[in-house]
């Protein structure tokens, strides 16, 4: 088995992996599951690019795999603190209940 | 070692389409764990051991225990006490501990055969990616220290937020 090979089987589970994730932000009206599933797509991508780094023995890959891990650790912060805040005063975490804006 | 690979992704397929399609909260975070987990064991598989620590390091075990805590605060009050102990039921442990046995014996694998180069190509460890990311990157450092900077201050004004107003409005 060759690395081009394995490259390309990879990339198929990272396109998979970003689908599942892509169909649970598109399918789920629960925030909390939303921020779930774009942390499965962030996941991802960082899969293709530490698996394109790998392929070629070249560090730049896990480079861009912690970029994309310190991007997800903020945009969890506050996502989530957003999150809470929205649980405070909706009671209730879909999606539709911060549909409208005032004025 | 290819077909460590293969089993690590679908175990990654299979516990991430579970994750994304569970009820309860709880449920999909044991699977998006064991989805982390999985996609760790393909990077160590890969060659990129370091790049699979910090996936379990901080995704697994900083991210996801943030997901943790966001969920028990979001559960406070009587009727969480009835609701917590229908998330412990023993039956619910059998598919994350299904595939985390798995995993674990891919891991014994591997160890067992450490000797081995990585299926690509040769391995790139801590130090490869350490002097790559403060020498040619160190841009991108600084710009992910602001990164989270802009993330500790967001979360601390949110979260304040909470705490004062309380429930109201």
């Amino acid at each position: 088995m060759t690395g081009a090979v394995l490259l390309d089987h990879g990339l198929l589970v990272a396109s998979g992996l970003f689908a599942i994730g892509l169909i649970g932000v598109l399918v789920r009206r629960n925030l909390l599951f939303q921020l779930l599933s774009i942390e499965i797509m962030l996941n991802a991508a960082g899969l293709a690019f530490v698996l394109a780094g790998a392929r070629w023995g070249a560090a730049d890959g896990q480079i861009m795999f912690i970029f994309i891990l310190v991007m997800a650790a903020a945009e969890v912060a506050v996502g989530l603190a957003l999150l809470l805040r929205l649980s405070r005063r909706f009671e209730d975490l879909g999606g539709d209940a911060v549909s409208g804006m005032r004025g | 070692m290819v077909i460590l690979f293969y089993i690590a992704s679908f175990v990654a397929l299979v516990a991430s389409a579970m994750a994304v399609s569970r009820r309860n909260a709880f449920h999909a975070l044991l699977y998006v764990v064991v989805s982390l987990l999985a996609v760790a064991v393909v990077f160590f598989v890969v060659g990129a051991p370091f790049a699979g620590a910090l996936e379990i390091i901080v995704y697994a075990g900083a991210i996801i225990v943030l997901f943790v805590f966001v969920v028990m605060m979001l559960n406070l009050g009587p009727p969480a006490i009835q609701r917590a102990e229908g998330f412990l039921t023993p039956t619910m442990w059998i598919g994350p501990g299904a595939l985390s046995a798995v995993l674990l014996v891919e891991m014994a694998v591997l160890l067992a055969r450490s000797g081995d180069e990585a299926v690509s190509g040769t391995p790139v460890g801590p130090k490869e990616v350490a002097l790559s990311l403060f020498g040619p990157y160190v841009l991108g450092v600084e710009i992910a220290s602001f990164l989270l900077l802009a993330g500790l201050v967001g979360a601390a004004y949110l979260g304040a937020g909470v705490r004062t107003t309380g429930g109201d409005r």
